[in-house]
C-alpha cells in the first residue's frame, strides 16, 4: 500500500517539479539546490533542485485524501461506491465529464441485445404500446388461419388440446345450445372429437375414390373415342419409359461432371529439352568443379570481403550471417543456414541423387528416389559416351537378361552383412554376374526409405564392399575383373553416403600409410605395397574430384602416392609395373587441374636412368629411391637385340603387379620395353600438361638429358625412337617466359580510428563486464532495495501522519472537554450567583 | 644324468677351492681349477671362472699374493728365499695366468663366459686397486692396475668380432671417474698399437673402438663429486685423475688418435653425427679438431653436411676463419639435400649461416635461386620447409627482393641465371626472378601451393620461425590432412565411374589392361 502509494507519489514530483517551474517567480527560501560535486558528460540530473516544502504540503495533502479517509472510516462497514465516471478525475474538466457521460448513457441504451436482430436499434411506440407487440398479435392471428386452411389441425382440436384459454379464441360452442341441462365432460368431448374427425376422414377417402373412378372411366372413354380419331396419337405409357433410358448426351455430361479431373500439368519436354537441361547441369557441375579446384572460396573463407573505413583492426569480424533462411523441401517447410550463392547452387545440382538418398525418410516411394539416382547417372554417362551407357546398362539390367539363369537359384532377400567375413561368405565363390546381382539385392532390400535401421547398414557395405575389394586384389591371380564391376557399385553407395564413404575411404589410406611408415621409419625405404593399396587409390579417385583444392580424401590420398613415388625403390620388373600404375594414377589425378608433381618427374628420371646403361653425366641428378650405380641400376636396360627386334607395343597388364610378370628372358625384355614405353609416353603427357608453367626448362631438365642421352644409343625399338624424338620436339618447341615477377599491390592499411568501443551500459556505477543475466540480476535486485527502502520510508512517514492525527484527534477532545466542563462549570457558577444573589435579596428583605 | 654330474663336478670344485684357501699345502689344486678355464664345455668354464673369483679375490684380500716387480717363478723357486715368499711369488704367478687366461675368455663365443669374465676381471681391477700389487714409489701415490685394466681394454677392442654387446656391458664401469680416465688411456693405446700392427685395419675393430670412445662422457664441470671405483681411503689433489683437465686432455688424445686414421665412411658420419654434442665440447683444444672436419667437409655429399655442425661450432665459439665457407656450402645444394636423413640438421644449421644481415645480397639471391631451383624436385614435406626458408631470406635481406617483385625489369629469353656456377658472386642470380616458387603455386599439394603463393604479395615483415618445420614428415603431413574437417559436405566425383581403369581418355586406361 505504501509502495503504491510512494511510485505514485514519485510519478507526481516531477509534475510537480514543472509545475515550480513553471511558476514565474518562486519563492528562493522554498527552493533547494543539490550542487553536484562533478560535472558528468551525457548524465541526465534529475534532483538538482529540489522543493522540499512543496514536496511536503503535496504528501501532507495526498495522505489527507488517502490516508485520513481510511482511518476515518475505519469503523465503518457500509461503503459509498460512486460510480459516476471521472468523478474524481481532476484532469477533465467538468463539461468534458458531461459529454462523456452523456455518450456512456447512449451508448448503454444503443447497446444491441440481439446481434442478429437487425430491427430492433429503437422500440417504436404506439399509445405506450410496443409497435412490435401489436405486430406479433397479428401474427398469431394469421397463423392460426393457415393451420386451418392446411387441415392440419382444426380451431376446436387445439382449443381442446391446450384447453382453449384466451377470449379471443373463445367461440360459441354447439353444446351449450344443444343440451343445454349438463355440460358434457372433456372425456366425451375429446371421443366425439375423434369420432367427427374419423368420419371426416372416411368421407374424404371415399370422395377421393368417386373421384378416381369418374377419372379412370373418363380416360377409357377418351380411349375408345380416340381410337376413332385419325390422328394417331402417342403410344400410351411412352413417357413411363421414357424416363428411364437417359439419353445418350446426358449420360455422357453426367459421367463427364463424375469423372475425376485431371490436373494441369507441366508439358512434357522435349528430347532437346532435357539435353539442354543435362548441359546444364554438367555445366554447372563442371564450373563448381572448377571453382573448388582454384581453391579460392577458402581464402575467401577467412577474410572478410569489405573492411569499413571504421574498421578498428582489432581481429573482430563477424563472421558469419546468422540469419536462417526459410524454404520449403518436399511440401515441408524447413529453415537452413544461408550458404554462399555458388554453394547453394551446387548443392542443388549434385546433391539431387545425395537428397534422394537422405530424404528418403520422407519420400513416399523410395524406389522412386533409386530411380532418380540411376537415371542421373545413366543420363550423364549418355552425354559423354553412348556406347559406354549400354555397357554399364547391362551391367545393371542384369536379372532380366543374361543373370536370368542365375538368379533362379539366388535368394531374392540377403541379411545386410553385419561384418566383411558375411559379405565374403556371400559372395565368395560366386561368378562375378552373381556377385552384382547379391549386391543389388542387398542394396534393394535395405533401401533407406524401407526401414529405419538400413542406412546405416548399407554405410557399412560400403566399407566391407571397400575391404573385399582389397582382398580380391591381394588374391593370387588377383580377381581384377570382379573389382572392374564393384567399382560401379562403389560408386554408387558413395553417391548415397559420401561421408561415411570418405571416412572409410580415409581409414583405408589410413591402414596402408600407417603400414609403410613403420617400414620407413626402421629402414628408411619401404617396399612397394600390395597392388589393393593402389586400387584403392586408383578407386578414390573416381570416387571424389581429383581435381579440388583440397579434399578430405584426395590430398590424403595424393600425399600418399607422393610416398609411394619417393619412398619405394624400384627393385624389381614388378615394381617398376607398379610405380608406372602409381604414375599412371598420379597423372590422372591431377589432369584436370594439371598441378605440378616434382615427384612424378623424379621417378620418371628414375625409370628412365635404370633403362639405359649406367653413366652419370651432368644434367640431371637422381633422388632418393634410385641409385645411380648398384644391383638395381640397370633393371630396365634391354641388351638382347633379337628381343628389342621382335618387341611389339603392348599394354601392361596390371595382374603383373602382383606376381612375377615374365617366365622367359625374352617375354621379360619385352616388359620392360613395354614399361620404357609407358614411362615415355608419361613423359610426353607431363610435357603437355606442364608446358605453360614458367620454369618448366628447369623442370624437365633432366628428362631432356636422360631423354638425349636414349636417343643417341639407339638401340631402343623404331617406334619408341620416334616417341623420344617427338617428346623432345615438343618440350624445345616451348618457348620460355620469363616475365620478371612482380607483386601484387596491396591496399594501403587504413589508419586506425579510435571510436570509442560502445557497450550497453544498464545502470551507471554498476560493476560491468559480467554476464548479461548476472548484470540483470543485479539490476533488479538493486532495484528492489531501492524500493523496499522507499516503502519503508513511506510506511514510517505514513505512520507519523496518522500518530500526528490522532494526537490532533486527541487534543481537540480534550480541548472540546474543557470548554463543555468550562461551559458548565460556568453555568453552575452563574447559577449559584443567581440563588446567592436571591438568597441575599430574601436576607434584605 | 648330467645335472647330477655337473653338480658333481661343482661340488668337487667347490671342495678345491676350500682346501686351497684352508691351508697353503693343498696350493697345488690351483692348478685343477686353473686347467678347468681351458674347459671346451661353456658351463665348466663358468664354473671355474666364478671359483677363480672367489679364490684370487679372498687371496687378494689376505694379501697372499706377491707385491712388487714379480721375479721369474723359476728363479725364485730355486733361490733360497722363505718359503711364505716362495708361495706368495708362486701364487702370483697363478694369478697372472688366470688372468691371462680370463683376458682371452673375453673372445669366447658365448656371451655369458665373456660376460663373467669380464665381470671377474673388474673385481680384480678393484681388489688389486685397493691393495696394489706394486710398492707406492711415495707415500700416498696413486696406483692403479694399468696392466691388468689394459688387457681388459684390448680384449673389449678386438680387431676380429664385434663387441658391442660387452662394450655396453663395460659402459656402466665408465660411470666411475678412474676407470674412464684409464680407460681413455688404454684405448689411445690400443688405437695406436693396432693400426700399427694392421697395416690393413679391419671394419670390426673401428666400430669397436667407436662404441668405446663414444660410450666415453666426460662431466661438464669440475668438483663435481667424483665416484671411484677402485675405493680409496682418502683422496689426495696430486692426483691427475682427480683433475677434469687431466681427463679432458685424455679424451682429447684418445679422440685425436682415432681420427687421425682414415675412417670407413659409415663410421665419418656416426662421429660427425656426435662430433658436436659429445666430443668438441669436452676437447681440451677444440681447434685441434679443424683439420679432421675441413677434410670431412670437403668429401661432399652427406658427409659434408655433418661436418658443417662441427665446423660451426668452431667457427662460431673457437674463431675459427675458414675459407671461401659459403661458396662451399652453396656447393652442398644439390637435389638430394631434400632427400638424406639430415636434412633437418643441415637445414637449421644453414639458416644460422645465413641468419647474418651483413651478408651481400647476391650471395644471399644465390641461395635463395639455387634453393628454389632445388624445390622444383623436392617432395612436400621438404617443401613446405624450404619455401618458408627462402622467403625469410628474402626478408632479411630487402636487396634480394628484387627476386620477386622487378616492377620495371624487361622480359627475358631465358634465365640468366647459371646453375652450374660453383661461385655464387658468378651465377648472375641477381638479374633473376624466382620463377620456380611460381611454378609451385601449382603444386599438387594445397598447402605446398599456399606456402608458395605467399610471394604473389608483398612479403610481411615478421619471419616465419622454420624450427616446427624442420622435422616434418610425410605421414605427419599425412596425418594433418586426414584430420581437416571440410567446411561442408564432401564433395563427390560427377561423372560416373565405369570400370577399375577409368574412362579411355585416362591414362591408366590407355596404358593398362586389367589382364
Amino acid at each position: 500500500m505504501g509502495k503504491a502509494r510512494a511510485a505514485g507519489a514519485r510519478t507526481k514530483t516531477p509534475a510537480g517539479a514543472r509545475g515550480g517551474g513553471a511558476r514565474p517567480n518562486p519563492n528562493p527560501f522554498e527552493v533547494k539546490v543539490n550542487r553536484q560535486k562533478f560535472q558528468v558528460l551525457g548524465r541526465k540530473t534529475r534532483h538538482d533542485v529540489g522543493l522540499p516544502g512543496v514536496s511536503r504540503a503535496r504528501a501532507i495533502q495526498k495522505r489527507c485524501q488517502t490516508l485520513l479517509k481510511e482511518y476515518k472510516d475505519r469503523d465503518k462497514s457500509n461503503v459509498f461506491v460512486d460510480k459516476r465516471f471521472g468523478e474524481y478525475n481532476s484532469n477533465i474538466s467538468l463539461e468534458e465529464k458531461m459529454l462523456k457521460r452523456f455518450a456512456l448513457e447512449q451508448q448503454r441504451q444503443h447497446e444491441k441485445k440481439n446481434i442478429y436482430n437487425l430491427n430492433e436499434d429503437e422500440e417504436l411506440t404506439h399509445y405506450g404500446q410496443s409497435l412490435a407487440d401489436i405486430e406479433k398479435h397479428h401474427d398469431i392471428v394469421d397463423s392460426d388461419s393457415d393451420t386451418e386452411e392446411r387441415g392440419a389441425l382444426s380451431a376446436e382440436l387445439t382449443a381442446a388440446h391446450f384447453g382453449g384459454g384466451g377470449p379471443l379464441h373463445e367461440k360459441p360452442t354447439p353444446a351449450p345450445g344443444k343440451d343445454g341441462e349438463r355440460p358434457r365432460s372433456r372425456k366425451e368431448l375429446i371421443e366425439e372429437l375423434i369420432a367427427k374427425s374419423k368420419q371426416e376422414k372416411r368421407e374424404r377417402q371415399a370422395q377421393r375414390e368417386d373421384a378416381l373412378e369418374l377419372t379412370e372411366k373418363l380416360d377409357q372413354d377418351w380411349r375408345e373415342i380416340q381410337a376413332l380419331l385419325a390422328r394417331r396419337a402417342p403410344k400410351p405409357g411412352n413417357r413411363d419409359q421414357e424416363r428411364p433410358t437417359p439419353d445418350a448426351y446426358d449420360v455422357t455430361v453426367r459421367e463427364l461432371g463424375f469423372e475425376m479431373k485431371a490436373q494441369p500439368s507441366n508439358r512434357m519436354k522435349t528430347e532437346e529439352e532435357l539435353a539442354k537441361e543435362e548441359q546444364e547441369r554438367l555445366k554447372n557441375l563442371e564450373a563448381d568443379r572448377l571453382r573448388r579446384m582454384r581453391g579460392k572460396d577458402e581464402d575467401e573463407d577467412t577474410k572478410p570481403k569489405h573492411t569499413s573505413a571504421d574498421d578498428l583492426s582489432d581481429g573482430f569480424i563477424l563472421d558469419q550471417d546468422d540469419r536462417r533462411l526459410l524454404s520449403y523441401k518436399d511440401g515441408r517447410m524447413s529453415i537452413e543456414e544461408e550458404q554462399s550463392g555458388e554453394a547453394s547452387d551446387r548443392e542443388g545440382a549434385e546433391d539431387e541423387g545425395e537428397d534422394a538418398g537422405e530424404g528418403d525418410a520422407e519420400d513416399s516411394s523410395g524406389s522412386e528416389g533409386h530411380a532418380d539416382l540411376d537415371s542421373d547417372g545413366e543420363s550423364a554417362g549418355e552425354s559423354e559416351r553412348p556406347g559406354e551407357e549400354q555397357r554399364r546398362a547391362s551391367g545393371h539390367a542384369s536379372p532380366g537378361g543374361g543373370g536370368g539363369a542365375a538368379s533362379t537359384e539366388l535368394p531374392y532377400v540377403f541379411a545386410a552383412p553385419e561384418s566383411c567375413e558375411d559379405l565374403k561368405a556371400l559372395l565368395s565363390g560366386r561368378p562375378t554376374e552373381e556377385q552384382l546381382l547379391v549386391l543389388e539385392r542387398i542394396q534393394k532390400c535395405h533401401h533407406p526409405s524401407l526401414a529405419v535401421g538400413n542406412r546405416a547398414k548399407l554405410e557399412k557395405l560400403f566399407g566391407f564392399l571397400l575391404e573385399y575389394v582389397g582382398e580380391l586384389a591381394t588374391d593370387e591371380p588377383p580377381a581384377l575383373g570382379t573389382i572392374d564391376k564393384l567399382v560401379v557399385q562403389l560408386y554408387d553407395l558413395c553417391q548415397m553416403f559420401p561421408e561415411s564413404a570418405s571416412s572409410c575411404m580415409k581409414f583405408v589410406l589410413r591402414d596402408a600409410m600407417h603400414e609403410m611408415e613403420g617400414v620407413v621409419e626402421a629402414r628408411g625405404r619401404a617396399r612397394f605395397p600390395g597392388l589393393d593399396v593402389l586400387i584403392y587409390l586408383k578407386i578414390a579417385g573416381m570416387l571424389f574430384p581429383t581435381s579440388d583444392f583440397r579434399h578430405p580424401v584426395v590430398t590424403p590420398a595424393l600425399v600418399c602416392l607422393s610416398q609411394l613415388l619417393t619412398k619405394c625403390p624400384v627393385l624389381s620388373l614388378q615394381d617398376a609395373v607398379k610405380g608406372l600404375f602409381v604414375c599412371c594414377v598420379f597423372l590422372d589425378y591431377v589432369s584436370l587441374s594439371g598441378r605440378l608433381v616434382p615427384e612424378l618427374i623424379n621417378f620418371l628420371v628414375g625409370i628412365l636412368y635404370i633403362a639405359a646403361p649406367n653413366s652419370q653425366s651432368p644434367g640431371y641428378t637422381l633422388v632418393h629411391p634410385f641409385r645411380a650405380l648398384g644391383k638395381n641400376s640397370e633393371l630396365l636396360l634391354v641388351s638382347d637385340e633379337r628381343d628389342v627386334a621382335t618387341w611389339q607395343r603392348r599394354h601392361l597388364a596390371l595382374h603383373w603387379a602382383s606376381g612375377p610378370p615374365a617366365r622367359t628372358e625374352t617375354e621379360a625384355n619385352h616388359i620392360r620395353l613395354s614399361c620404357l614405353a609407358v614411362c615415355l609416353a608419361l613423359v610426353k603427357r607431363c610435357v603437355h600438361m606442364y608446358g605453360g608453367l614458367p620454369s618448366f626448362h628447369d623442370i624437365v631438365r633432366p628428362l631432356r638429358a636422360l631423354l638425349t642421352e636414349h636417343l643417341a644409343s639407339r638401340s631402343h625399338p623404331r617406334e619408341l625412337q620416334e616417341l623420344i624424338r617427338a617428346t623432345l620436339t615438343d618440350m624445345e618447341t616451348q618457348e620460355e617466359r620469363c616475365q620478371p615477377l612482380i607483386c601484387e599491390k596491396s591496399r594501403p592499411v587504413p589508419l586506425k580510428l579510435f571510436t570509442p568501443r560502445l557497450v550497453k551500459v544498464l545502470e551507471f556505477g554498476r560493476k560491468q563486464g559480467s554476464s548479461r543475466e548476472e548484470q540483470e540480476r543485479k539490476r533488479l535486485m538493486h532495484k528492489h532495495r531501492r524500493e523496499f527502502k522507499g516503502a519503508v520510508r513511506e510506511i514510517r512517514k505514513d505512520n507519523q501522519f496518522l500518530a500526528r492525527m490522532q494526537l490532533a484527534e486527541a487534543m481537540e477532545r480534550d480541548a472540546e472537554r474543557k470548554r463543555k466542563v468550562k461551559q458548565l462549570f460556568n453555568s453552575l457558577a452563574t447559577q449559584e450567583g443567581e440563588w446567592k444573589a436571591l438568597k441575599r435579596k430574601k436576607l434584605k428583605k | 644324468m648330467e645335472p647330477d654330474g655337473r653338480r658333481g663336478a661343482r661340488r668337487a670344485l667347490g671342495r678345491l677351492l676350500e682346501a686351497v684357501l684352508a691351508s697353503r699345502a693343498e696350493a697345488n689344486a690351483v692348478f685343477d681349477i686353473l686347467a678347468l678355464l681351458q674347459s671346451e664345455d661353456q658351463e665348466e668354464i663358468q664354473d671355474a671362472v666364478r671359483a677363480c673369483s672367489r679364490l684370487f679375490g679372498a687371496l687378494l684380500e689376505r694379501g697372499e699374493l706377491f707385491v712388487g716387480q714379480l721375479p721369474p717363478e723359476e728363479m725364485v723357486m730355486a733361490g733360497s728365499q722363505g718359503a711364505t715368499r716362495k708361495y706368495k711369488v708362486w701364487m702370483r704367478h697363478r694369478y697372472q695366468s688366470c688372468c691371462n687366461r680370463l683376458a682371452e675368455l673375453l673372445a669366447h663365443p658365448s656371451f655369458q663366459v665373456t660376460e663373467l669374465a669380464l665381470s671377474t676381471l673388474m673385481k680384480f681391477v678393484q681388489l688389486e686397486g685397493t691393495h696394489p700389487l706394486e710398492k707406492p714409489k711415495w707415500e700416498g701415490s696413486y696406483l692403479f692396475p694399468r696392466q691388468l685394466f689394459k688387457s681388459v681394454v684390448e680384449g673389449l677392442l678386438s680387431p676380429e668380432e664385434d663387441r658391442s654387446l660387452l662394450l655396453s656391458q663395460f659402459r656402466e664401469y665408465l660411470e666411475h671417474d678412474d676407470i674412464r680416465y684409464h680407460a681413455m688411456q688404454a684405448a689411445t693405446d690400443t688405437v695406436a698399437r693396432v693400426t700399427d700392427r694392421h697395416p690393413e685395419v679391419p671394419l670390426a675393430f673401428w666400430n669397436n673402438a667407436f662404441t668405446l670412445l663414444s660410450a666415453v662422457s666426460l662431466p661438464h664441470q669440475d668438483g663435481a663429486a667424483s665416484s671411484f671405483y677402485v675405493k680409496r681411503v682418502e683422496h689426495s689433489d696430486k692426483w691427475k685423475v682427480m683433475h677434469l683437465k687431466e681427463h679432458r686432455k685424455a679424451f682429447q688424445l684418445m679422440w685425436l688418435g682415432f681420427l687421425k686414421h682414415k675412417l670407413p665412411v659409415s663410421l665419418y658420419k656416426k662421429v660427425l653425427v656426435i662430433m658436436h654434442d659429445s666430443i668438441l665440447p669436452h676437447l681440451a683444444q677444440p681447434s685441434l679438431m679443424i683439420d679432421f672436419l675441413t677434410r670431412a667437409y670437403d668429401v661432399g655429399g652427406a658427409i659434408s653436411l655433418l661436418a658443417l655442425n662441427g665446423l660451426f661450432i668452431l667457427i662460431h665459439k673457437h674463431n675459427l676463419e675458414y675459407p671461401d665457407f659459403y661458396q662451399k656450402l652453396y656447393g652442398l645444394l644439390d637435389p638430394s639435400v631434400f632427400h638424406v636423413k639430415y636434412r633437418a640438421r643441415f637445414f637449421h644449421l644453414a639458416d644460422l649461416f645465413l641468419s647474418s644481415s651483413h651478408l651481400p645480397a647476391y650471395l644471399v639471391a644465390a641461395f635463395a635461386k639455387r634453393l628454389s631451383r632445388l624445390a622444383l624436385t623436392a617432395p612436400p614435406e621438404a617443401l613446405l620447409m624450404v619455401l618458408p626458408f627462402i622467403c625469410n631470406l628474402l626478408r632479411r635481406h630487402p636487396a634480394c627482393r628484387v627476386l620477386v617483385h622487378r616492377p620495371q625489369g624487361p622480359e627475358l629469353d631465358a634465365d640468366p641465371y647459371d646453375p652450374g656456377e660453383e661461385d655464387p658472386a658468378k651465377s648472375r642470380a641477381l638479374e633473376s626472378s624466382l620463377w620456380e616458387l611460381q611454378a609451385l603455386q601449382q603444386h599438387y599439394h594445397p598447402e605446398v601451393s599456399q606456402a608458395a603463393s605467399v610471394i604473389n604479395q608483398a612479403l610481411s615483415v615478421p619471419e616465419v620461425s622454420i624450427a616446427p618445420l624442420l622435422e616434418l614428415t610425410a605421414f605427419e603431413i599425412f596425418e594433418r590432412d586426414l584430420k581437416k574437417k571440410g567446411p561442408e559436405a564432401v564433395p563427390l566425383e560427377f561423372v560416373p565411374a565405369q570400370g577399375l581403369l577409368g574412362r579411355p581418355a585416362d591414362l591408366c586406361a590407355q596404358h593398362f589392361v586389367l589382364s
